[in-house]
């Protein structure tokens, strides 16, 4: 069993948990993840991790309540306990002084990309960090992020809150003006991923992405998050989860990812019910 | 019969007791095992079918060379806890190996009745001992020496790591076993499915090893969580045993490999038995849907008959072995093939999957075959399966499972490189000792054999058990130390 040691909502729907992990707060580094198993029937699901304290003995995690599981997580208070959890977990973020780097977080990729980001800029590179969201509500970690970058941009879609626009045409805008950028990370969903590839890629900007396809033991053993990379079959888990963003195949991941729609929806709704006998939601 | 007073001929004039099973029809739709052991009577006659050689062969064709003639003389006599306890003086996990060893490629191959007659069923007569030890509630824990103040690290709770942690506390010392995923067991719990071992008797011998002292700790991954180097220096371990497994399956490396539809023989057989998928929603976690599919396994080891079996117990209308040689090459037991083919599970032979086909949803829709014929024997002994040029046709499947191996987890050798591999990334080791080139460290089971059967790996366990022991104690005859 492992502690929440706290839990704060960041906007609606997202949250903050704080967990007790030593070992794995002690081990892990930008990049890498955790399988989480909520509780005893519950199913193991990859999720980043968005930072430690090696201290305390705690990681944290971000995580946007989408299907039964996460919801299920975000439900916990500071206090109680889940299951299971086991890393860190997939090759640690590839670091170094790349000269400007560029970071891009679309939605709750940003709590993913934000580790990274903070590697980047200790490593010496000037970073620039391009956060998106739908709206200013959605908007997360604003302070964390302008306080590892040079540079810091939120963008939303509805224009309620910084540039009015998605992540790729602020991305756009930067190189258009001429500046020398020669690192792009980009964690989000897929298409803003795929899209942020399409800008680079011209320019030949050496652009990293982190995938986020469906796994069951996270360490090898079952190739269920097999992507396809450069025209070959990669294992997310081991070989990544970061990989070179021109060479993914990302119709194949966003197919693969669909892999159990009607299970989860249905395992979804089952849990919205009984929250609502419960009177929670 | 008396069986003081049996005669040789008498004994010879039994039939070899035949395990009731469950019917087919009936167990195409239930996960409970299929065999359902011997009576007291039947396993009595059984035992008197042995002739009690004096030079009893049988011995040397089982891996950790169990007394079999004594335990079955025991079993005549009515002796049924006497025999289970002879047998755990060389087999921890009775109750697993009597399941699923291999009996008729080892000790039952070499029964001197083999030739004439059929061999005595020295298998069901362990899986009877040793069940009806647990069942009247009779398991004797072993007396544990005086402790050594010796540390000792076992990574992965597998069949390797389970025997090896269960002679190292016997012998005094403390052991910690690492365990990557949220149960223990490995392959125990994850691969081998319920209807050929029943979870219940692997959770029983996991608490008779806490009963010993054994501390187990789960959610660790050895060259993640925590390394080789720092069980030694942080955590203050004076040796380190590795019994990880085969850790990464193989693809075929054919188009449409990646379809959705297209699992590993690892992912499925995972879902199914350790996160218990079969029973969605209950469980959350889900599998791919069989009722009414087409299922195809590629591959004809025992790990894919675990698989097609397990589709048809999902309730798959077709469910297909595809395999690129005959029957005769198959590497699965006889035994799971015979129950396969009771069951419905449909075999296509001398055939070779080129490419998958899919919709445009990307979902799997079928499966272009080549058919084959067989060559020379090739490397392994086997005829090799050669092409026959144009005879491809298609297969409509909704499901594909490849099982065709495991190649070896990279963590460790990422993590310390100082243990030397093979170009297959196995571990090497001294087969006498299972010591790894790094001080202190041993490995057995899967990671030094790649995929092999759980007595192999038990074996490995025991010897490097007992080599630890003798390092860590001084008595070991390594020219270092002197």
């Amino acid at each position: 069993m492992y502690k929440i040691v706290s839990a704060i909502f960041l906007a609606e729907n997202i949250k903050k948990i704080e967990i007790e992990a030593p070992r794995i707060a002690k081990k892990r580094k930008a990049g890498q993840f955790v399988m989480i198993r909520v509780g005893e029937s519950g199913e193991r699901v990859p999720l980043t991790i968005a930072g430690s304290d090696p201290e305390k003995g705690t990681i944290t995690i971000i995580v946007q309540g989408m299907g039964k599981t996460t919801r299920e997580l975000n439900s916990r208070e500071a206090g109680e306990t889940i299951n299971d959890i086991v890393g860190p977990l997939g090759t640690p973020s590839h670091v170094e002084n790349f000269g400007t780097a560029v970071s891009i977080g679309g939605g709750v990729g940003t709590a993913i990309a934000y580790p990274t980001a903070a590697a980047l800029k200790e490593a010496g590179n000037y970073v620039i960090t391009i956060n998106g969201a739908r709206s200013k509500e959605l908007v997360i970690l604003e302070n964390e992020m302008k306080a590892v970058s040079d540079e810091a941009y939120i963008t939303t879609d509805d224009g309620s809150c910084g540039f009015h626009g998605f992540v790729t045409q602020k991305l756009q805008e930067l190189i258009d003006s001429g500046r020398k950028i020669d690192y792009v990370l980009a964690i989000g969903p897929i298409p803003m991923m795929k899209a942020v590839a399409e800008v680079t890629r011209p320019y030949g900007i050496r652009t990293v992405v982190s995938l986020n396809p469906i796994m069951v033991d996270g360490t090898g053993m079952c190739g269920g998050c097999r992507v396809t990379v450069g025209g070959e079959t990669k294992f997310a888990c081991v070989d990544g989860p970061e990989f070179d963003a021109h060479l993914v195949d990302y119709k194949n991941l966003s197919d693969r990812n669909k892999l159990y729609l009607p299970e989860e929806q249905q395992s979804s709704e089952g849990f919205t019910h009984r929250c609502r006998l419960a009177g929670k939601a | 019969m008396n069986e003081k007073t049996i005669t040789t001929k008498e004994r010879l004039a039994i039939p070899r007791q035949v395990m009731p099973a469950q019917d087919p029809e009936v167990r195409i739709h239930n996960f409970n095992e299929v065999h359902l052991g011997y009576s007291p009577e039947a396993a009595i006659l059984e035992a008197q079918r042995c002739i009690q050689c004096k030079d009893p062969v049988c011995i040397k064709g089982c891996p950790v060379n169990i007394k079999i003639d004594e335990f079955i003389k025991l079993i005549a006599h009515g002796d049924f806890l006497g025999a289970a306890r002879k047998i755990k003086e060389d087999n921890v996990l009775p109750a697993i190996c009597g399941r699923v060893c291999p009996q008729e490629d080892q000790c039952e191959k070499t029964c001197v009745l083999t030739k004439k007659y059929t061999p005595v069923a020295i298998g069901n007569l362990e899986r009877f001992a040793a069940d009806y030890e647990r069942e009247t509630g009779n398991v004797e824990l072993p007396r544990v020496k005086p402790p050594t103040g010796k540390k000792v690290a076992v990574i992965g709770s597998g069949p390797a790591g389970l025997s090896c942690a269960n002679d190292l506390i016997q012998l005094g010392h403390a052991v910690t076993v690492f365990e990557a995923l949220h149960e223990l067991g490995g392959v125990l719990m994850y691969g081998i499915p319920e209807f050929r071992l029943p979870k219940e008797i692997v959770r029983t011998e996991l608490e008779g090893l806490k009963k010993l002292g054994v501390q187990f700790v789960t959610n660790s991954v050895v060259g993640r969580s925590l390394t080789v180097d720092e069980l030694f220096e942080e955590e203050g371990f004076d040796a380190v045993f590795i019994g990880v497994g085969a850790g990464l399956p193989w693809f075929m490396g054919i188009t449409g490999e990646n379809l959705l539809g297209v699992y590993s023989a690892n992912e499925f057989l995972t879902r199914v038995n350790l996160m218990k998928s079969y029973d969605f929603p209950k469980h959350d976690t889900p599998v791919f849907n069989c009722k009414g599919k087409s299922v195809a396994v590629f591959g004809g080891g025992n790990t894919a008959m675990d698989a097609v079996r397990t589709a048809k117990r999902l309730g798959a209308e077709h469910a297909y072995i595809v395999y690129r040689r005959s029957m005769a090459e198959m590497p699965a037991r006889e035994e799971e093939i015979h129950h396969a083919e009771k069951e419905g599970i449909e075999f296509l032979l001398l055939m070779n999957p080129v490419e998958f086909i899919g919709n445009d949803e990307q979902w799997l829709t079928g499966v272009k075959l080549l058919r084959m014929e067989l060559g020379e024997p090739d490397d392994s002994g086997r005829r090799k399966p050669v092409p026959i040029p144009g005879s491809e046709f298609v297969l409509p499947i909704d499901m594909a499972i490849v099982s065709i191996g495991n190649g070896s987890n990279p963590l460790i050798k990422q993590t310390t490189p100082e243990i030397e591999v093979s170009r297959r990334d196995t571990i090497v080791v001294d087969i006498n000792t299972m010591a790894t080139s790094k001080e202190n460290v041993y490995a057995g089971g899967d990671i030094v054999t790649g995929g092999a059967t759980v007595i192999l790996a038990m074996g490995a366990g025991r010897t490097a058990a007992k080599a630890i022991h003798e390092k860590l104690m001084g008595t070991d005859r390594g020219f270092n130390e002197w």
